[in-house]
């Protein structure tokens, strides 16, 4: 897309402001609408975007797939450490109320970490997916089904 | 302390661990991983089930919300029964993964197989643990995405596995939204999603049509789910291309657990009472679970795949659970749930014993079975075993099985049904007997030298084997706890 410079500079014009959008999906989730999921997906549209202009090699230098499988993980274990975290300090599983000294903290602390793990893995499987479309090598060929 | 979370520790041991296994990346320390987990629990599903026995139903509130706001875990006979059902397979399963993983998909998938089953296995565990109702659609969910990814996977032995992988996830797709759609309804109607409130407020409705509507469509989704025969064209091929040890898990399980969540449906949620439940169960279960074990059973004979050839049996078999449940009588339930573990017994051993084939020859076709008997004794001798279990066999626990439909048959005062479940297990004579016949009587092709699978396989194999012995001979552990689960599921009071 070297010869397409209005597409590269809006682009670029653009990315910085989606994930910021991003971000404030994530962090104001629990007090307005919004949330790990949207936060994500509109996280995740950023680097797609990035990818389809710029292509898909530059892309994946600037999250290599090692980060984003990790990320995948990591999510899913922040949102089950935080179960954990609530099951140790003497409540039923996910429970949030005792992770802070009043129950209103806890609930929002726990919600908040919750939420967190929700983003990081919905922005990484949504890469995934993308690269791993964009990425597909050539048609299977007739004799290998 | 621990005691009293175990029913969390169920689920979110092995949901834990998929994570862990997907950052470990080495094949073999994924493995360990996923053997520990699994062995882990079934020790909890034990605890589990012997806490339910003797103590009544286990209520658990996650994230201390009260039912019928926050999610329930609700644990009588009947799930404790399907918990260690699905637990103690992947228990055996996994000592003989390691060697069948490693012959038939490639090493650097080895850690994301691992990955994939454990979510599977936390999908089945949770299906079976929820007294949620769109929760357990959440873990169908889990357990199918799992599926399918597994299933897929086979297309390192053949490439036929993805179309079938895509079969299933269509089938599978439609079969969830039915489901959700069904569930939907029932919130519409009633405000809850909790089995127990459920079971109350529709109660209370009386002549309601979106109930019945919401029954339609709960009715359909799962029995896409667990391949109510004629809705069961998705398992054929998904058990037949699938890498081994996925087709044994999920024929001993993910079905099962489909035919669990009907149950549930069915007795506690709407009930006997309910207007079209009997109704249903005569006129559509009945002639569908008679017509599957016929049509499913006549179709195994005609295989040319031996994994294929045991999945159509499976399409039959199920219709044996199902044929239970219509007699809508607690003789038919028991012989249900007792099905669903004996069955589980029968074709996890078949389909470990098709594996150490595929294990050796590269294939699972009849021509490859050839003269098997000889150089192959063990794990022919173990599909002989099996066999004779799924015919149903005095001293196996395919008889009991059996022996307790008959009863409940008997009981609705259906002989004519009797009659056709044993003219059935004719058939599986004639489809087993022919794959026999053609190991022990034909003499091996030209030049393949093949030896006995590794000891890693055979032990596996060879416990569930003598399960099915076992479980076959000194039934009473089996009986009375199916008994236990089927009283709580028709009868209210365990």
């Amino acid at each position: 897309m070297k010869q397409h410079l209005v597409l590269r500079v809006v682009a670029k014009m653009l990315i910085p402001p989606i994930l910021l959008f991003a971000l404030y999906v994530q962090f104001h989730g629990d007090f307005g609408p919004g949330g790990g999921f949207q936060a994500g997906v509109i996280f995740a549209a950023a680097f797609i975007l990035y990818a389809l202009v710029f292509g898909l090699e530059t892309a994946r230098r600037v999250v290599p797939d090692r980060l984003v499988h990790t990320a995948m993980a990591v999510g899913l274990l922040i949102f089950a450490g935080v179960g954990f975290a609530g099951l140790l300090l003497g409540g039923n599983y996910l429970n949030y109320s005792v992770l802070a000294e009043n129950q209103k903290a806890g609930q929002h602390l726990g919600i908040t970490l919750i939420e967190f793990g929700v983003g990081t893995t919905v922005v990484a499987v949504m890469i995934t997916i993308f690269f791993a479309f964009a990425g597909r090598s050539a048609r299977m060929s007739d004799e290998d089904w | 302390m621990i005691l009293q979370h175990l029913p969390a520790l169920q689920i979110v041991v092995p949901l834990v661990a998929a994570p862990i296994c997907l950052l470990l990346r080495r094949g073999d320390l994924a493995w360990g991983l996923t053997l520990i987990v699994s062995w882990a629990a079934l020790a909890i599903a034990v605890m589990l089930l012997h806490a339910v026995i003797t103590g009544g139903v286990i209520s658990y509130e996650l994230g201390d919300w009260a039912p019928p706001w926050g999610i329930e875990y609700r644990i009588d006979a009947a799930n404790a029964f399907v918990l260690l059902i699905v637990s103690g397979i992947s228990a055996v399963v996994l000592p003989y993964a390691r060697a069948s993983v490693a012959s038939e998909i490639e090493e650097s998938k080895h850690s994301l197989f691992y990955t994939a089953y454990l979510l599977c296995l936390t999908g089945l565990l949770g299906v079976a643990i929820t007294g949620d109702a769109f929760n357990l659609f959440v873990f169908l969910e889990i357990t199918s995405l799992a599926t399918y990814v597994l299933v897929a996977m086979g297309a390192g032995r053949d490439r036929r596995a993805l179309t079938a992988a895509f079969t299933y996830l269509v089938m599978g797709t439609i079969g969830a939204t039915f489901f959700v759609i069904g569930v939907g309804l029932l919130y519409m109607v009633t405000g809850t999603l909790n089995m127990a409130d459920l079971a109350l407020r529709i109660a209370d409705l009386g002549d309601n049509r979106t109930v019945l509507v919401a029954f339609a469509f709960l009715v359909v989704g799962l029995g896409l789910k667990l391949a109510l025969f004629p809705l069961h064209l998705w398992l054929p091929n998904a058990y037949a291309y699938a890498p081994s040890v996925v087709s044994v898990f999920i024929a001993a399980t993910s079905t099962k657990v489909a035919v669990y969540a009907l149950l549930r449906f069915l007795f506690t949620i709407f009930g006997l009472e309910f207007s079209v439940e009997a109704l249903t169960l005569t006129y559509v279960f009945l002639p569908l679970a008679i017509a599957g074990m016929f049509a499913a059973s006549t179709v195994a004979i005609f295989q040319v795949d031996i994994k294929r050839m045991l999945a159509y049996s499976s399409v039959a078999q199920l219709g044996y659970m199902v044929l239970g449940v219509s007699f809508g009588n607690v003789t038919g339930l028991t012989a249900t749930i007792l099905h669903l573990f004996n069955h589980a017994l029968i074709k996890g051993g078949l389909f470990m014993a098709l594996g150490c084939v595929v294990y050796r020859c590269g294939s699972a076709s009849i021509d490859e079975m050839r003269g098997l008997g000889r150089q192959m004794p063990l794990t022919m001798a173990a599909f002989v075993i099996g066999g004779l279990s799924l015919i149903g066999i005095p001293l196996t626990v395919g008889f009991i099985s059996k022996w307790y439909l008959i009863l409940g048959a008997l009981e609705a005062g259906w002989w004519p049904v009797a009659v056709l479940i044993v003219a059935t297990s004719l058939l599986a004579v004639l489809y087993i007997g022919r794959v026999v016949e053609v190991a022990y009587l034909q003499p091996a092709p030209e030049g393949r030298v093949v030896t006995e699978a590794p000891r890693s396989m055979l032990i596996p194999m060879w416990v569930l084997i003598v399960a099915n012995i076992y479980f076959g001979i000194d039934a009473s552990l089996t009986t009375s706890v199916a008994g236990t689960a089927a009283r709580a599921l028709i009868g209210g009071t365990p």
